[in-house]
């Protein structure tokens, strides 16, 4: 098990200036809050099951820029089918990484699928994503920040997490149109 | 007849996709939308992107409009019901979502179960604050999605244009 938000701001800890992040509902949004605020993050606060088509969007209209989507377990399941369209699309600058804790954290930790026999990476290659791959151990960052930024997307990533939820740290504004037009201006700007 | 055979209604929505230089288009099929998703299958810079589900053209297309692409989700009445908690995104972002909707369940319908959504289909669009506009003939289609569009895309709000059945079915039956 890793912890999610160290290993984040690992990742995250000299971030190329053009990649754009994109967060999903609960704890995902927190650790990208908690990374440090950033005019090229997107992070969702509802609409959960959108945040993997979202990013699957701004990789097609930004193919020069590299799209980081960091969701939960429990954000994916709610739409595993867009697994299957970002394997059909194919875009070479989308990477997906998955926090799974196995659990709702944000609604008092019911299991999810993956705490029972579901496998997010075995339904990633089956819907047709190639480069994809599960890490369990805080000694796998350095191979993580790598898949990260190495490969060529569609890239999937499973990182089984510790369930207990990290300290809520809120994005820039929970405002839907301020923290759009900020992030769009920025991503538009060069 | 409404079908006049005067106006081939799927090239003048694609002229006006052509203009509105909307180059992503979302689909998850329907007869009623097949030769214009053709028509966009063969132009090079337009993507068209086969959905498991009519939701994940909203996220699609508010993450494209985030990176300054336009896009178009083209479904069936009864994908409108799949959209409904999606629709929270460009309505709280103020995206402008925009749509086509072949309709069914409202004119000669012969299958029942296409009757609840197609009949739900205005009111739940109005109800997730996406306005709605409507073609009941083929000469109409052009200028309304053209409208909508404009629509959408000038105000940041989300239109979804209806092709109403009684159209569509009388363009099928001279097909078939």
């Amino acid at each position: 098990m890793l912890e999610r938000r160290p290993l984040l701001k690992s990742i995250l800890s000299d971030r190329p200036k053009d990649l754009l992040a994109v967060s999903g509902l609960g704890s995902s949004t927190w650790d990208l809050s908690a990374v440090g605020d950033h005019h090229k993050n997107f992070c969702f606060i509802g609409a959960m099951g959108q945040a993997g088509a979202f990013a699957l969007g701004l990789a097609m209209a930004q193919k020069e820029k590299r799209v980081l989507l960091v969701t939960g377990d429990g954000e994916l399941l709610m739409s595993l089918g867009i697994l299957a369209t970002i394997a059909n699309q194919g875009p070479e600058n989308l990477v997906l990484l998955v926090m799974d804790n196995e659990s709702y954290a944000e609604t008092g930790g019911q299991p999810t699928a993956t705490a029972g026999p579901t496998d997010l990476e075995q339904v990633a290659r089956g819907c047709g994503i190639k480069e994809t791959a599960t890490f369990q151990n805080e000694e796998e960052t350095e191979e993580i920040r790598k898949m990260v930024y190495g490969r060529a997307g569609p890239v999937f990533m499973n990182i089984k997490v510790f369930a207990k939820p990290p300290d809520l740290v809120f994005p820039h504004s929970f405002d839907g149109v301020t923290a759009i037009d900020r992030f769009r201006k920025s991503v538009l700007s060069n | 007849m409404v079908d006049s055979g005067k106006t081939n209604w799927h090239e003048d929505m694609f002229s006006v996709l052509r203009s509105q230089n909307i180059t992503l288009v979302g689909h998850v099929p329907d007869a009623g939308h097949t030769p214009l998703i053709r028509l966009c299958e063969r132009q090079n810079d337009m993507d068209v992107v086969t959905l498991t589900t009519e939701e994940e053209g909203v996220g699609l297309l508010s993450g494209a409009w985030a990176g300054g692409r336009k896009g178009v989700l083209l479904m069936q009445s009864s994908g409108v019901g799949n959209c409904i908690n999606a629709l929270a995104l460009p309505q709280i972002c103020r995206i402008p979502f925009f749509t086509i909707v072949s309709m069914r369940g409202e004119w000669g319908e012969f299958i029942p179960w296409q009757v609840p959504m197609g009949q739900a289909t205005p009111s739940v669009l109005g109800a997730m604050d996406v306005k709605v506009f409507r073609a009941d003939r083929q000469e109409d289609v052009g200028v309304t999605v053209d409208a909508a569009a404009n629509f959408s895309f000038n105000t940041r709000q989300s239109s979804a244009v209806l092709l109403s059945q009684k159209m569509i079915g009388a363009k099928q039956f001279k097909e078939g």
